[in-house]
């Protein structure tokens, strides 16, 4: 879709940077502060916590979670896990010695890696508070300082442990426990980095928050933990986004994302994942919703190997809200299984899901959805559409849900649909004018879009920008 | 002055013959009218000079200005001028009316003229909504998915609210009166007059009726029965048609 001239200049001035999601495949050549060998074993995950000097109780948890990890086997379901290699990976790196809020301070090379990818610029802008994480270790974080003012905290999830240790242990682990499942253990065992949110009672966060996670060393596993806690009545927005170079060896990614959305709050939490496709993505992201309170997960999926995600939300309490809205696409040598799953624990509660794909050159979407309705909890509502698009013959989409309904007074509406661009599409866009590349990438957006306007503008346009290009040649391979 | 002409062609489908030897030359300012009943290839006839890949050419020529068209995909024959009202207008879901058409129009000037100058959404605006006044179109129409939603009339009222913003030259109407009822059809005929003249555009009108030429008077109307044109003739043609049936002229010889 063209961009209104006006809008592109405005822009420009924003991002000073046409290519935020797409040339993103540079290398930079650190040199990190510590790299630790390759493998995994009880020495290294001691060896990150006395680097960061942690207290006694973190280290426990880690060598617990490390068990789990050992002791849980690979999943036998979702995507093809056989080929990641965990002998060979690097899980911590780290890129400097000590964590900036000011960009002037962050060593050159990493603050040129940021810079090519428009961080520091979008920040001045449209955000109220900026992270940036290379490898293990968010290198830079910032926030307004009238939110500071007013009690919002928002820190590397490091830093959190160390300045706020009481609220910290209050909610570390309690929405994603180490056992929950093999990749949650991994992170448990050797996280490092992600963003620390607390929003106090009543206090809105009016612009978005946001943190973007580069991987730029080889054989590289990145495993940031991320806590957000929506005291009541408050809200927040936070955005992450990430990007890797493209290497012939593979990588990891494996996060934790927990968040608390208490009594009236309202949490929107936005993905932008375009990692590199030597990616593989193996992500927990679970929100617990208490009464009347609202939680949205919007998650784009448009790069890595293989993602395997479902963003999850507990309703707990009466009149609570859960919304997930995912955009998934699949080129060739890639598989998107995402899907969502949430659980309606209260009465009145309700829940939307809209799943998206788009899946091309033998690209795979597979949609992965649980949805429950417990015993006791009343009159709940919900919403589960599914919609894939297959751009060529030889893509492929599968829909896997799970509706488990123990109420009967729930009302529980489901809808999928696989469809193709169609010839009669095609032809009546073309009989006006339009290139095969042109209608089909004005099709695919058309597609995408009810998912697409709901993020920052400056991300919308990119993805728009991002789906024409990928359409371009679509027959080519 | 521009001619489209239709040499000795023949078309198929899935192996089936649908159209099996039509001539036909439009000129600027001409109206046709092609008449025939349901299956008899009309439709085909349009889709066959737009470009739809559904139908294979296996002889005979399109030409355009002089110019052969039958090997070029449907964008370069509607960058060249052409232009199909189509019988059933598909809908495309999150794809709006407004930027669709701007983009459509900018890509056809370029093609015309590489120094041509984008038209800003601005102007555009403009331009749109005063072919939506033509059509008596609701102006909330522009900002809506293509065709998602719009009733049957909406439709065809859209259809040729796109051939008043692209102006083409040579102009194909495939049954743009179907499903209109006699309001709507006034107005649409009334709006394909006003650009007709003002434009000096060639039409080929296909119909199944002879109402709609009670309000556009075509130059030539020509039967078509069997994938074959077996009969032209003046506007008393049509007038014929009407009184006697198809019958009679599919039972004379060609």
């Amino acid at each position: 879709m063209k961009i209104p001239k006006r809008t592109r200049k405005i822009l420009e001035k924003i991002s000073n940077q046409k290519n935020l999601l797409r040339k993103l495949g540079f290398r930079t050549d650190t040199k990190p502060v510590y790299k630790s060998p390759q493998g995994l074993n009880t020495n290294i995950i001691e060896e990150i916590s006395r680097q960061k000097a942690e207290p006694e109780w973190m280290l426990t948890l880690r060598k617990k979670a490390l068990e789990i990890f050992f002791k849980k086997p690979l999943p036998l379901w979702g995507g093809d896990l056989s080929k990641i290699n965990f002998d060979t990976l690097h899980y911590y790196i780290k890129p400097q010695d000590k964590i900036k809020t000011k960009w002037e301070n962050v060593p050159k090379k990493i603050k040129e890696t940021f810079d090519k990818l428009g961080i520091p610029q979008a920040e001045r802008k449209f955000l109220a508070g900026t992270g940036a994480q290379f490898e293990s270790e968010m290198i830079y974080h910032s926030l307004q300082k009238e939110l500071k003012g007013k009690g919002v905290i928002f820190e590397s999830t490091d830093t959190a442990l160390k300045k706020y240790p009481k609220i910290f242990a209050e909610y570390f682990g309690k929405v994603v426990p180490v056992t929950d499942n093999k990749f949650a253990a991994l992170n448990s065992a050797v996280w490092s980095g992600g963003s620390f949110i607390y929003v106090p009672k009543n206090t809105h966060v009016n612009l978005p928050l946001q943190t973007y996670f580069r991987i730029n060393a080889e054989r590289m596993g990145q495993f940031e933990r991320t806590l957000i806690i929506a005291d009541e009545g408050s809200s927040v927005h936070y955005i992450e986004g990430c990007s890797a170079p493209i290497y012939s060896t593979d990588s990891l990614h494996a996060a934790v994302v927990e968040i608390i959305v208490k009594k009236n709050a309202r949490v929107q939490y936005t993905t932008i994942q375009n990692w590199s496709s030597n990616v593989y993505n193996l992500v927990t992201k679970r929100a617990f919703v208490y009464e009347n309170a609202e939680m949205l997960w919007l998650d784009c999926n448009i790069g890595s190997r293989l993602t395997m995600k479902y963003p999850a939300i507990f309703l707990l309490g009466e009149n609570a809200k859960g919304e997930i809205q995912s955009l998934a696409f699949a080129k060739e040598n890639q598989h998107q299984d995402t899907g969502a799953k949430i659980f309606h624990s209260s009465s009145n509660t309700s829940s939307k899901i809209v799943a998206k794909s788009i899946s091309k050159n033998n690209g795979r979407n597979s949609y992965r959805g649980l949805l429950k309705v417990s015993k006791g909890a009343k009159n709940t509502v919900s919403h589960v559409s599914c919609n894939a698009l297959l751009v060529d013959e030889n893509s492929r989409s599968d829909t896997y849900p799970t509706m488990k309904v123990e109420e009967e007074s729930a009302t529980v509406a489901h809808e999928a649909t696989v469809s193709k661009i169609s010839e009669e599409q095609l032809l009546y866009l073309m009989s006006r004018g339009l290139s095969e590349d042109e209608a089909v990438s004005m099709i695919v957006n058309g597609f995408a879009t009810q998912i697409i306007k709901q993020l920052p503008m400056e991300y919308a346009l990119e993805l728009n920008r991002l789906i024409e290009l990928e359409m371009t040649g679509r027959h080519e391979r | 002055m521009d001619t489209l002409e239709i040499i000795a062609l023949r078309a198929e489908t899935n192996k089936t013959e649908i159209l099996k030897g039509i001539n036909l030359k439009i000129r600027s300012g001409e109206i046709h009218a092609i008449m025939g009943k349901n299956g008899s290839g009309k439709s085909t006839l349009c889709n066959v000079v737009m470009g739809h890949p559904k139908y294979k050419i296996t002889e005979g020529k399109i030409k355009l200005n002089g110019k052969k068209i039958e090997k070029l995909p449907a964008n370069k024959r509607a960058n060249l001028g052409l232009f199909l009202a189509f019988q059933n207008p598909t809908e495309i879901q999150g794809v709006t009316l407004n930027n669709f058409l701007r983009l459509a129009k900018n890509t056809n000037a370029k093609a015309q003229n590489k120094k041509a100058k984008h038209i800003s959404p601005s102007e555009f605006l403009q331009t749109i909504s005063q072919s939506m006044d033509l059509l008596e179109m609701d102006k909330k129409l522009a900002g809506r998915s293509v065709n998602e939603g719009f009733s049957g009339g909406e439709k065809k009222r859209a259809e040729i609210m796109q051939m008043a913003v692209l102006k083409p030259r040579i102009a194909l109407l495939d049954e743009i009166d179907s499903g209109l009822d006699i309001d709507a059809l006034k107005t649409v005929a009334k709006a394909i007059k006003r650009l007709h003249k003002q434009t000096k555009c060639g039409i080929l009108l296909i119909t199944h009726y002879q109402r709609i030429l009670n309000y556009i008077t075509p130059d030539f109307v020509h039967i078509i029965s069997n994938g074959k044109i077996i009969k032209s003739g003046d506007k008393k043609l049509a007038q014929k048609l009407e009184k006697h049936g198809y019958e009679k002229f599919v039972k004379e010889p060609a």
